[in-house]
């Protein structure tokens, strides 16, 4: 297997007034699991459901219920931190954190604050550039979603529904190791691939299925690499955690504004305080949770309903046998077996269905970096078109393996192949029977070609003339002559008869 | 460890309970008759001693993940002092 190695990327720099100043980025992604039942009750994780229909007491935090775990939600927990290569640990506890909010009916998040189920992990990112940061994870720890609160339903109330509550999230904290705003968005995408190969999360941020708090500090160059030699906190500036964000780009907006804002502080000669910010995207600006500020002390103390969670190695080397291929193996599988270049293996591992269709493509026509550039080029441009998934593509592997098994026999050209490929993609068919039926096979007879040339040569006595004395003329012959052959002659054949014929 | 009547004021605050300040000094005496008694604790010795979560050895039940539970709106709203089309209504909370 290749070994994939990569230039670190350059940390982002932002130019105050006064001088230049680099970004320190840590996040907190909150994952939710992909199980059927809630963490500590049977009710439903079902997203839509009616309001406060998916709801057992023990999430409305009636009292005298009592939690007790989803072991789904445990192995999920485990498969996230193997995946990432994490320490997992046999025995962790749960913490009960403590704050009144409306959509907490319990009055405490149940969360692990002190023994968290997985340790130390790290993921490689990869910017596309040929560069890669590998962001050290700090931790996993499984908690309690909350609920949703509605603001916009009524002037003087809000609307909650406890379906969330419950919900088992996984906490993934990073380290303080991402140092631009696009390193972030890269960050977070990694983590959903590589959950959505182990299906321990679908990684939907529309649905809020994965959010992110983005911990932004800015620091003078060089503070950060004396950080990284001492792991001493000193050195970097004072952060501001933004809290919940639930797409990509309001992230890297987010991340870009705070730093600027951060820095217009230091340049007049304040200090940034720490505290938690929410990122307004209609306005483009962060501001201060004064609420949150408030309410900081969580009082955390070990939950006295559960007892520890002790897991047996045993479990978990099951559970490590069971893994799929993960995307940075399938990716370095792709470029050696296949010789793709770095992106376009990027491309077609980016998840498991788009890997899995190249493959079967790859393995059908018998040439891999033929196979890669179709499924790239002509099918994922096709169904971006008409906004479809690989899942709902009308072009099977086997059919878009026939057509480019055609091509390398030399059978069509390469622009009849795109005319195949819409005809298979719209009315279906077997490519195969297509060009027979059509008659669409490339001529590759000399004589015929031979023959073509000849009866346009004789017809343009001028055009031969003007072409005898400038030679780059000779490509109207060559067009002419697949016009006449309905773009089915061999433009290889074409080329070397004109320019023959023509004495060139 | 000692409470003073400003960590008690801010402890009744963090738990939602409302005290009056001529109430505070008392409360604050009694946190410190409490806390005093569980110090004794540490008079003892527990260097190796692994902290006891349970008095029998239990393991952590678990559940299979399986829907066994919910589809009771009316029962959850039941208790609610205010509830409108499914939801909880409850005064405005925004940030």
């Amino acid at each position: 297997m290749l070994d994939l190695t990569y230039d670190t990327p350059k940390p982002k720099v932002i130019s105050g007034a006064k001088q230049d100043w680099e970004l320190v980025i840590g996040l907190e992604v909150h994952a939710q699991v992909a199980s059927n039942a809630k963490l500590f009750s049977g009710a439903s994780t079902r997203f839509g459901a009616e309001p406060n229909s998916n709801v057992a007491f023990v999430d409305a935090g009636m009292p005298g219920m009592l939690p007790v775990i989803n072991e789904f939600c445990v192995e999920q927990a485990v498969r996230t931190g193997l995946g990432l290569k994490a320490v997992i640990n046999l025995k962790s506890a749960f913490d009960r954190k403590n704050y009144f909010y409306p959509d907490l009916p319990q009055g405490y998040q149940i969360s692990q604050l002190y023994h968290p189920i997985v340790g130390e992990g790290e993921v490689l990112v990869e910017m596309g550039d040929g560069t890669a940061r590998t962001v050290r994870i700090e931790r996993i720890h499984m908690e309690q979603d909350a609920g949703k609160s509605i603001h916009d339903m009524d002037p003087a109330m809000s609307f909650v529904d406890l379906n969330r509550t419950g919900v088992c999230l996984m906490e993934i904290v990073s380290r303080p190791d991402i140092r631009g705003p696009e390193e972030a968005a890269a960050y977070v995408s990694k983590l959903r691939q590589i959950m959505r190969y182990l299906g321990t999360c679908d990684g939907n941020m529309q649905n809020g299925n994965l959010r992110a708090d983005v911990n932004v500090s800015i620091c003078q160059p060089g503070a950060y690499e004396r950080y990284q030699d001492s792991q001493d906190f000193s050195h970097l500036g004072t952060r501001c955690e933004i809290k919940n964000m639930n797409s990509l780009r309001f992230i890297q907006a987010a991340i870009e504004h705070e730093a600027r804002r951060q820095i217009a502080i230091v340049e007049a000669g304040g200090t940034v305080d720490q505290e938690t910010r929410l990122y307004d995207p209609d306005k483009g600006e962060t501001r201060s949770m004064r609420s949150k500020e408030e309410a900081h002390d969580y009082r955390y103390f070990p939950d006295p309903d559960l007892l520890p969670l002790e897991i047996e190695q045993a479990w978990i080397d099951d559970i490590a046998a069971r893994l799929p291929e993960l995307p940075d193996a399938k990716k370095a599988r792709f470029m050696a077996d296949f010789g793709l270049s770095d992106y376009d293996a990027s491309v077609l591992t980016a998840d498991t269905a788009n890997a899995a269709y190249f493959e079967s493509v790859a393995a059908e026509a018998g040439d891999g970096k033929l196979a890669a550039n179709w499924v790239i080029n002509e099918l994922f441009g096709r169904l971006k078109k008409d906004e479809r998934g690989i899942a709902e593509s009308p072009v099977s592997p086997a059919q878009l393996a026939a057509i480019v098994r055609l091509i390398k026999k030399g059978d069509i050209s390469g622009k009849i192949a795109k005319d195949l490929f819409e005809i298979t993609y719209t009315e279906g068919g077997d490519p195969e029977q297509i060009v027979e039926a059509r008659g669409m096979k490339q001529v590759t007879d000399t004589g015929a070609i031979e023959a073509a040339v000849d009866e346009i040569i004789a017809a343009n006595p001028a055009q031969v003339e003007k072409a005898r004395q400038n030679p780059k003329l000779a490509g109207w012959f060559v067009g002419q002559v697949m016009k006449a052959t309905g773009g089915k002659a061999n433009p290889k054949a074409v080329n070397e008869i004109v320019a023959r014929k023509l004495a060139l | 460890m000692s409470i003073d009547i400003e960590t008690a004021a801010r402890v009744a605050k963090l738990a939602r309970i409302k005290v009056e300040p001529e109430a505070l000094p008392a409360l604050a005496d009694e946190f410190n008759a409490i806390l005093g008694f569980i110090e004794q604790l540490g008079e003892l010795d527990v260097e190796n001693v692994e902290p006891m979560t349970s008095v029998t050895p239990m393991r952590l039940p678990r559940r299979a993940d399986v829907v066994t539970d919910g589809d009771q709106q009316a029962k959850v709203l039941a208790n609610a002092p205010d509830a409108r089309e499914g939801f909880f209504a409850v005064p405005k909370v925004v940030e």
